[in-house]
C-alpha cells in the first residue's frame, strides 16, 4: 500500500503527538470531572440523598468518559509503542495503584445504591473517593517524573530496563517536584469536579461545591506557578545533540541526547507556546471567579480551558521529548524516534478521522438528552443510582 | 512450576484474562437479547416485554460494569508485564486495540448510561436505538480484540524491521481480514450468545419452578431458546472453521489437540479419547474414528496433517534458518546505516524464521553460540502441553454439542408443546447455568495455551516477552489482583442473586393475578420434586 505515503512520516509523527495531547486533554476534561466529583463526594454530600444526587450527576456519563482513559492507553500502544512499553512497566506499582483505583470506581458508581445498608454505602463512598483522588494525584506525579526524567535505559535489542528495586518504583516516584505537580493535577480536577457539580446540582450541595472549588482553584494556580518556577530554575532539561532524523526509523538509540540547560529554553525557541500557561492561569482565574459569581455553564468551560492549557504546557515545553531518561539520555524517547511505523500511523489517523467526529457527535447528543439539574426527585424515583 | 518473572507474568495474565472473560460473554449475548426484547416491546407495545427489557437490563448492568472494570487491566497489562512484547509487536497489535476503543468502547459506554437513565428522557423508539447501540458496540469490541488475538495466532501482514528492532505492519487489510481472526470472532460472539441464552433460560426456569413471574419467564425462555439454538449451532460450525484454519496456520496446536505424534496417511483418524503422554510421545489407549480428522482438518481425503514429531523436526530446521537471520541482524544492529547490502539481503531472506532463533534465548544469551543439544531442546520446546489441550478441547466440544441439544429441546417445547416444560427439564435449565462459562474458558485455554511457547506464533517466544521486573513486583500486583478480584466477585454474585431473587419488581400485580388463577396446580406441584411428571405451566 503506497497510500500512506500521502502524508510524510515526520508530519504524521507530529500529528500523533498532537493527537496524544488531544486524548489526554479529552480524558482530563471528561473523566476529570468524574474523578473530581468522586474525590469531592464525602465532602459535598452529607446525607444519603445528597450523595446520591452527586453520584447521579455523573451516573449516566462516567462510563463513556472513562473510555478516554482506555483509548489513551490503546492509542499510546498503537502510535507510541516504546512509550507504552517503557512507561507502564517503569511506573509499575504506581500503574497498579491507578488501575486498582479505576477498577473500584465503576463498580462503586453502579453498586453503591443497590443495597440499603448504611455501611455498604459508606464503604463505596470512600472507595469512590479513593478512585477519584488517587488517580488524579498519581497522574500529576507521573507527569512530574517525566519532566524530571525517568531512570530507564534500552538495551541494544530495545528491551526497556529499569534502575532501582520495586520499593523505588513507587516511593522513588515521590520526588518533591513530582509531588508539586501531583498537587496541580489533583486540585485542578477538584476544581473541575466542583464546576460540574455547580452546573448539575442546587442547594447545599452546590454551595459546598462552590466553596471547595474556589479553594481548589487557588491551590491549583499557586502550585502551577510554583511548578513553573521550579522547572525554570531547579530542573535539568534535555536536548538532542545529534542531527535530528525526523523521518528516520523508530529507534531511540539512533540519536544522541544530552541532559542540561533548562526546559524553559523552549520558550525562547518557540515564544508562541507561552499561550499554553496563559490559558492555564486565565482559565483557573475565570473559573474561580465564575464559582464565586454563581455562573454555571461558563465556569465549566473556563475550567476546561484551564486543563487544556496546563496539559498543553507540559507537552509544548518538552517537545520533541516524550519520555527522557536520566540514567542513559540516549535512550530518551522523542517524537522522532519512538513512534509506530509510517503505515500504522497513517492507518490509525484514518481511523481517528472517521471515528473521533462520530464519537464527539453522539457524546454531545447524550449530554444534551441528560441536560439539566439532578434533583432530589430524580434520585428518589426509579431510574438512578 | 518454578517461580520466575515469566511464569508469574503468565499466571497473572491467565488469571486476569480468564476473570475478565467471566463477564464478557454475558455482556455480548445479553446486550443482544435485551435489544431483541425491547424491539418486541416497541413493535407490540405489550408491557411484559418492557418489563423483560428492564429486568434483564438490570442484570446486564451488574455484569457489564465488571466487564468494563476488569477490561481496564487487560488494556494496560501488556505495557506493565509484557513490555518487550509491547515494543516488539505494538506496531501491529496496538492498532486493533486502539480502533476497538474508537469504534466500540465509546459506543457501548456512552450509550449504556442512557440505557439505564434514559427511560424517562427518550421516546420508545429512541431508547430502543440506544439499546441496539450498546449491543453493537459490545460486539464490535469483540471483533477488534479478536483481530488482535488472531494476529498473535497467525501473524500475517507484517515483517521484522531490523532498524527499529521490531515487527512492523505491511498490510493492515491482511491483519484485519486474517482468516483466523474472522473465524474466532464469530465463534466467540456466538459463544457469548449461548452463554446469555443459557443464563436467561436458567433464571427463567427457576422462576417457573417457583411459580413466580411466569409471564416474563415463559417469554424469556422462548426468546432465549430460539436465539440460543441458532447461536449454539453457529459456535460449533465456526469452531470447525477455526480447526480448519489451524490445519494450515497452527499445525502444532492442532496436532497437540489431537495428541497426534506421528504423521499418518491421509485422511487421518480422529482420536475420540486417549491419554497423551509427552514423555513417551505417544497417546495411550487411543480410541480412533477413521477419516474424521482428515475431513475436519483439511476438508479433503488426500491431504496429510503433520504429526508432532515431524513438526519438531521442522522447528529445528527453522531454528537453524533463524540463526542465519539473527547473525545478520547483529551486524545490522552495530553497523546501522552502513550495513553492506548483502547482509541486509541475507537478513531479508531468512527473517521469517528469526523468531525460532529467539527460542534459544532461554538457554544462551547469544543464540549463535548454542550447542546442538540446546537447538534440539529448543525445537522440542515448541510442543505445548499436549494432554491438557487434548482434554480441554474435548470437554469444550462436548459442552458445545450439549448446548445444541438443550436449546433444541427448549425451543421445541416452547414452539410446539405450549411451553409445558416438565420439572426435570426446568431443573436441568437451572443446573447448567455455569456450563457455558466453563466452555468459554476452556476455549481460551486451548487457544492461548496451545500457542505456547509463543506469544506471537513463530515470531516472539513467551519467555522473551516479559518486562524487566522483579519477582517481588509481580507478587505484589498478583496479590493485589487476587484480593481485589475475589472481593469484587463475591460482591457481584451477591448482587446478581439479590436481583434475581427480587425479580422484576414492577410486575407484582401481574404475578399475583396469575398465581391466583393457577393456585391449585401450583400447590399440586409443591411436594413432588424435580422429576414429577406434571408440568409447571
Amino acid at each position: 500500500m503506497i497510500l500512506f505515503e500521502l502524508i510524510d512520516f515526520d508530519i504524521l509523527r507530529v500529528m500523533w503527538w498532537v493527537l496524544l495531547g488531544v486524548l489526554l486533554i479529552g480524558f482530563a476534561v471528561t473523566d476529570g470531572f468524574d474523578m473530581g466529583v468522586g474525590a469531592l463526594l464525602p465532602f459535598v454530600g452529607k446525607t444519603d440523598v445528597e450523595r446520591r444526587m452527586v453520584l447521579n450527576t455523573v451516573g449516566p456519563v462516567w462510563e463513556g468518559n472513562q473510555v478516554w482513559f482506555i483509548l489513551g492507553g490503546g492509542a499510546i500502544f498503537a502510535a507510541w509503542p516504546p512509550l507504552y512499553a517503557v512507561s507502564f512497566s517503569g511506573f509499575y506499582l504506581a500503574m497498579f495503584a491507578v488501575l486498582a483505583a479505576l477498577i473500584l470506581r465503576p463498580v462503586g458508581f453502579t453498586y453503591r445504591s443497590k443495597r440499603d445498608s448504611q455501611s455498604w454505602r459508606n464503604g463505596w463512598d470512600w472507595a469512590l473517593f479513593v478512585g477519584g483522588a488517587a488517580p488524579a494525584l498519581l497522574f500529576g506525579v507521573a507527569v512530574g517524573n517525566v519532566l524530571l526524567g525517568v531512570p530507564f535505559y534500552l538495551t541494544e535489542d530495545l528491551m526497556p530496563m529499569y534502575d532501582g528495586n520495586f520499593f523505588m518504583k513507587f516511593i522513588g516516584l515521590l520526588r518533591p517536584f513530582a509531588i508539586v505537580s501531583g498537587v496541580v493535577s489533583l486540585s485542578m480536577l477538584l476544581m473541575h469536579g466542583a464546576a460540574w457539580l455547580t452546573l448539575k446540582t442546587e442547594g447545599p450541595v452546590q454551595m459546598r461545591a462552590r466553596t471547595i472549588g474556589t479553594y481548589a482553584g487557588i491551590v491549583a494556580a499557586l502550585a502551577y506557578a510554583l511548578a513553573g518556577v521550579w522547572l525554570a530554575f531547579g530542573v535539568d532539561g534535555f536536548r538532542i545533540v545529534s542531527d535530528v532524523a525526523a523521518n528516520g526509523p523508530s529507534n531511540p538509540l539512533y540519536s544522541e541526547v544530552a541532559r542540561g540547560g533548562s526546559w524553559i529554553e523552549a520558550y525562547s525557541i518557540r515564544p508562541w507556546i507561552v499561550i499554553a500557561p496563559i490559558m492555564g492561569f486565565v482559565g483557573i482565574a475565570m473559573a474561580v471567579l465564575g464559582l464565586r459569581a454563581g455562573r454555571e455553564v461558563s465556569t465549566l468551560l473556563w475550567s476546561k480551558l484551564a486543563i487544556t492549557g496546563i496539559i498543553s504546557s507540559v507537552g509544548l515545553t518538552m517537545f520533541p521529548f516524550i519520555l527522557p531518561s536520566i540514567v542513559d539520555p540516549n535512550s530518551s524517547l522523542t517524537v522522532w524516534d519512538s513512534s509506530s511505523s509510517h503505515q500504522t500511523l497513517f492507518v490509525m489517523l484514518v481511523a481517528a478521522v472517521i471515528f473521533v467526529p462520530l464519537i464527539l457527535a453522539y457524546t454531545a447528543w447524550v449530554y444534551k438528552v441528560l441536560w439539566g439539574k439532578v434533583t432530589e426527585d430524580d434520585v428518589t424515583s426509579g431510574h438512578s443510582y | 512450576m518454578e517461580i520466575d518473572v515469566v511464569e508469574l507474568s503468565r499466571l497473572q495474565f491467565a488469571m486476569t484474562a480468564m476473570y475478565h472473560f467471566l463477564f464478557v460473554p454475558l455482556t455480548l449475548g445479553l446486550s443482544v437479547l435485551v435489544a431483541i426484547m425491547e424491539t418486541v416491546y416497541v413493535m407490540t407495545n405489550r408491557p411484559v416485554w418492557r418489563q423483560m427489557t428492564k429486568f434483564w437490563g438490570t442484570l446486564f448492568g451488574i455484569n457489564f460494569v465488571l466487564g468494563v472494570a476488569t477490561g481496564i487491566t487487560m488494556e494496560f497489562q501488556f505495557g506493565m508485564n509484557w513490555s518487550y512484547y509491547s515494543h516488539y509487536v505494538g506496531d501491529i497489535f496496538g492498532a486493533p486495540l486502539a480502533i476497538e476503543g474508537l469504534m466500540a468502547f465509546f459506543l457501548e459506554a456512552t450509550f449504556v448510561g442512557l440505557f439505564f437513565f434514559g427511560w424517562d428522557k427518550l421516546s420508545k423508539r429512541a431508547h430502543m436505538v440506544v439499546t441496539w447501540m450498546v449491543a453493537i458496540g459490545s460486539n464490535f469490541s469483540a471483533l477488534w480484540i479478536l483481530i488482535a488475538n488472531g494476529w498473535m495466532q497467525n501473524p500475517v501482514g507484517s515483517q521484522f524491521n531490523p532498524d527499529s528492532m521490531r515487527m512492523e505492519m505491511t498490510s493492515f487489510f491482511e491483519v484485519m481480514f486474517n482468516e483466523v481472526a474472522q473465524a474466532k470472532f464469530v465463534h466467540t460472539v456466538s459463544a457469548g450468545y449461548v452463554t446469555a441464552a443459557v443464563f436467561v433460560l436458567g433464571v427463567s426456569a427457576w422462576y417457573l419452578l417457583k411459580g413466580r413471574h411466569v409471564e416474563l419467564a415463559r417469554r424469556s425462555i422462548a426468546v432465549a431458546a430460539t436465539f440460543g439454538l441458532a447461536s449454539a449451532l453457529s459456535v460449533v460450525v465456526l469452531g470447525d472453521e477455526s480447526g480448519y484454519s489451524a490445519s494450515h496456520t497452527q499445525k502444532m496446536k492442532l496436532a497437540a489437540i489431537e495428541g497426534m505424534w506421528e504423521t499418518h496417511d491421509a485422511p487421518a483418524s480422529f482420536t475420540l479419547v486417549g491419554f497423551p503422554d509427552k514423555e513417551a510421545r505417544e497417546t495411550h489407549y487411543a480410541l480412533e474414528i477413521p477419516w474424521v480428522m482428515g475431513l475436519i482438518g483439511t476438508r479433503s481425503l488426500t491431504q496429510q496433517i503433520p504429526g508432532i514429531n515431524d513438526l519438531v523436526d521442522q522447528a529445528e530446521e527453522k531454528i537453524r534458518n533463524g540463526l542465519i537471520a539473527y547473525d545478520a541482524l547483529m551486524t545490522i544492529r552495530t553497523e546501522r546505516a552502513s550495513t553492506p547490502d548483502e547482509v541486509r539481503a541475507t537478513f531479508e531472506a531468512h527473517s521469517e524464521d528469526l523468531g525460532f532463533a529467539l527460542l534459544l534465548k532461554r538457554y544462551v544469551d547469544d543464540p549463535r553460540t548454542a550447542t546442538e543439544e540446546q537447538i534440539k531442546t529448543a525445537a522440542a520446546d515448541t510442543i505445548p502441553g499436549v494432554a491438557s489441550l487434548f482434554w480441554a478441547f474435548r470437554l469444550m466440544v462436548g459442552l458445545g454439542f450439549s448446548f445444541i441439544a438443550v436449546m433444541a429441546y427448549f425451543a421445541f417445547m416452547a414452539s410446539f408443546r405450549g411451553m409445558r416444560f416438565p420439572r426435570w427439564a426446568l431443573w436441568l435449565g437451572v443446573i447448567i447455568i455455569p456450563t457455558p462459562w466453563l466452555a468459554a474458558e476452556l476455549g481460551w485455554f486451548v487457544a492461548e495455551f496451545g500457542r505456547q511457547p509463543w506469544t506471537v506464533d513463530g515470531v516472539l517466544p513467551t519467555a522473551l516477552s516479559v518486562s524487566h521486573l522483579s519477582v517481588a513486583d509481580l507478587l505484589i500486583t498478583l496479590a493485589g489482583f487476587v484480593t481485589l478480584y475475589t472481593v469484587l466477585f463475591i460482591i457481584e454474585m451477591g448482587l446478581m442473586l439479590k436481583y434475581i431473587r427480587k425479580g422484576p419488581y414492577e410486575d407484582v400485580e401481574e404475578t399475583e393475578t396469575w398465581m391466583a388463577r393457577h393456585e391449585d396446580r401450583l400447590r399440586a406441584n409443591d411436594d413432588k420434586g424435580p422429576f414429577a411428571p406434571e408440568p409447571a405451566e
